[in-house]
């Protein structure tokens, strides 16, 4: 348990660190008439690894989505609120140019182009960049140091590759546009346990020696907090709770309804209820 | 060789000659349906369109002539110039392209994630708008299409076989029509082209990344506004290529727009999702219907050639659904 301890004093260091993204107080209603968030607020520190964390449902995803404006295309709005990136407003900015000032999302999902090769796949990655094909070779051979398997399958089509592979080809996509802070959406969904421990091994050594903040959703509390340096609950749309990872980890609710174990080291499922406690804002 | 056997030669090659032009018309609706997923029902109209103007700009004809002089009660047709066939050939590409962006800008920015056939019903109703549009712009009645492209029979081919028949067998040598020929020719260099741009651009990468998946596209900075743009200006540019071989073969009217209907059986054929698909599925059908016409057409009446290629593609349709070169459907569960 060395290096959690570390990345947990990595995590109170970060607490006093730039705010790269701020998401205040913002509600998300999709189709006009389905309310989604009802009020998430976070902080994003420069160099950090951030956990948004809840179960189906709770609306990470949304809140992802709502800062790199893929919103739009799946008819949602934010009706409420404000989300700034670097003090800045991006409700008015597009997909492409949140990619541009360095904010990508590995959405859900992989969603890897299927028919195009492992290497096309990563060089669509840097689409919008206007550096010369030098910088991105070089990148495309750090996302390959990285990811040595992605080096062997190449020239295979992303489709015939496996669940890990896809969800490396996803993230080492969103490195070729050589961004700030990557959102990370969920990327233990249906990995063998093995395979996830390789993963975020993998997106700590980004967040380390490239420097790249990251905001990470995910379901699996346990390793999400094991590698994170704060994390923020999500119940049904608003936080419920947040802190930084080694709290998180100690509190006796998160052991209980997130992590599976009770005080007695038994998960009690007679008592099974929420967790709701509001985060009060204007304290 | 018998006279027969080389009868048979002529009409397999005149086959291939007609299949390259419903290639032609095939390529535009693969290119849009591959890009975004939208059965474009206005290509053919689209086809129908651009020679329309195209001889328009090439004569020198004033566009909305009717109405400006309707409204005006003035008397002008013409602005009494002649426009090169090469300019007039890219003026005609600046307005597919100016088509292209306008359709982006009215009709698909509104429906971004709507259902296909939503998108499907949006097309219908552009392919009567371009029509009502084309002929207010230029006129309705029938004109030749004239670019200097050669036509009629090749007198060196006829010359160079006619001594492969029998003395007396009445076999004057093969018979092609020099626009067919020609037609070949460019479709080849536009499938050639067409692979090359989007195999080895960074345009062409991205193209197959928005026809893969939208949202993954728009999640790497892709715009898919941009995109489609493109993609409509190709499919734009197709079509002027279509239009432009089959006005040369048989005028500009509005028939012109019916020769998509002769694309849908090769797009069935070759699959919606293939552009060397739309290639052989075009020459299947004009190698079949051509010999069906040749050898079995007389036992039963002939003109079997307006309805070959649809019976082919029902057959298709109950066997092979996803056509020779689309993808396999798979539904998982």
């Amino acid at each position: 348990m060395t290096e959690t301890a570390s990345a947990a004093a990595a995590g109170d260091s970060a607490a006093d660190a730039e705010k790269l993204l701020e998401v205040n107080n913002i509600e998300v209603i999709y189709n006009h008439v389905i309310l989604v968030l009802k009020g998430v607020s976070l902080d994003v520190p420069k160099g950090g690894i951030t956990a948004l964390l809840g179960g189906n449902g709770a609306g990470k995803t949304t809140t992802l989505k709502a800062i790199s404006n893929l919103l739009h295309s799946e008819r949602g709005q934010v009706t409420k609120g404000s989300i700034l990136y670097r003090g800045e407003s991006v409700a008015d900015l597009s997909p492409e140019q949140l990619v541009k000032q360095g904010v990508v999302q590995v959405m859900e999902g992989r969603h890897c182009f299927e028919h195009l090769t492992v290497e096309e796949n990563l060089l669509t990655g840097s689409y919008t960049r206007r550096d010369g094909k030098a910088a991105i070779n070089r990148d495309l051979d750090m996302v390959y140091t990285y990811f040595p398997r992605l080096r062997e399958r190449r020239k295979s089509q992303a489709r015939y590759t496996s669940g890990g592979e896809q969800q490396m080809c996803a993230i080492g996509r969103a490195l070729m546009s050589n961004p700030e802070t990557i959102l990370l959406d969920e990327p233990s969904m249906g990995l063998a346990p093995q395979l996830v421990e390789e993963i975020f091994e993998i997106v700590k050594k980004l967040n380390e020696q490239e420097g790249v903040s990251i905001l990470l959703a995910e379901q699996n509390t346990n390793v999400a907090l094991r590698y994170a340096h704060y994390g923020y609950i999500l119940e049904s749309g608003r936080v419920v709770m947040d802190g930084t990872a080694s709290d998180l980890r100690e509190n006796p609710d998160v052991k209980e309804f997130y992590l599976g174990v009770a005080e007695d080291g038994q998960k009690s499922f007679r008592n099974v209820r929420s967790y709701r406690r509001r985060k009060r804002w204007l304290s | 060789m018998s006279a027969n056997f080389l009868y048979t030669i002529e009409v397999i090659l005149n086959g291939l000659m007609a299949g390259v032009m419903y290639s032609l018309v095939a390529l535009g609706f693969v290119l849009i349906f591959k890009a975004s997923g939208i059965f474009n029902y206005a290509q053919g109209v689209m086809a129908l369109f651009a020679a329309m103007t195209l001889v328009g700009i090439q004569q020198g004809q004033v566009p909305f002539a009717h109405l400006i002089n309707a409204a005006f009660g003035t008397k002008i047709h013409h602005f009494g110039w002649t426009v090169p066939a090469l300019m007039a050939i890219l003026l005609t590409l600046v307005v597919m392209i100016l088509f292209a962006i306008l359709v982006e800008r009215i009709v698909l920015k509104h429906l971004v994630n709507q259902e296909p056939i939503i998108l499907f019903m949006a097309t219908i109703g552009l392919a009567y708008f371009m029509e009502g549009m084309g002929d207010l712009m230029w006129g309705s009645e029938l004109k030749t299409l004239d670019i200097g492209l050669p036509s009629g029979g090749s007198l060196w081919l006829e010359e160079a076989t006619v001594g492969w028949g029998a003395e007396g067998s009445g076999f004057y040598g093969l018979f092609i029509d020099k626009l067919d020929i020609v037609a070949t020719g460019v479709a080849l260099a536009l499938v050639i082209s067409l692979t090359l741009f989007s195999q080895y651009t960074k345009t062409g990468r991205a193209l197959r990344a928005v026809a893969d998946d939208h949202q993954a596209a728009l999640s790497v900075g892709i715009s898919l506004r941009k995109i489609w743009v493109i993609v409509w200006a190709i499919a734009g540019f197709v079509a002027m290529v279509a239009g432009i071989m089959w006005g040369a073969k048989s005028g500009v009217q509005f028939s012109l727009s019916l020769i998509a209907l002769k694309a849908l059986p090769v797009l069935i054929l070759g699959g919606f999702t293939s552009i060397p698909g739309a290639i052989i599925g075009g020459l299947i059908i004009g190698v079949g219907e051509k010999l069906f016409e040749f050898s079995i057409g007389p036992m039963i009446g002939g003109a079997t050639e307006n309805w070959f290629a649809y019976v082919l593609a029902l057959v298709f349709l109950i066997f092979r659904p996803q056509g020779l070169f689309g993808d396999k459907i798979i539904e998982r569960v």
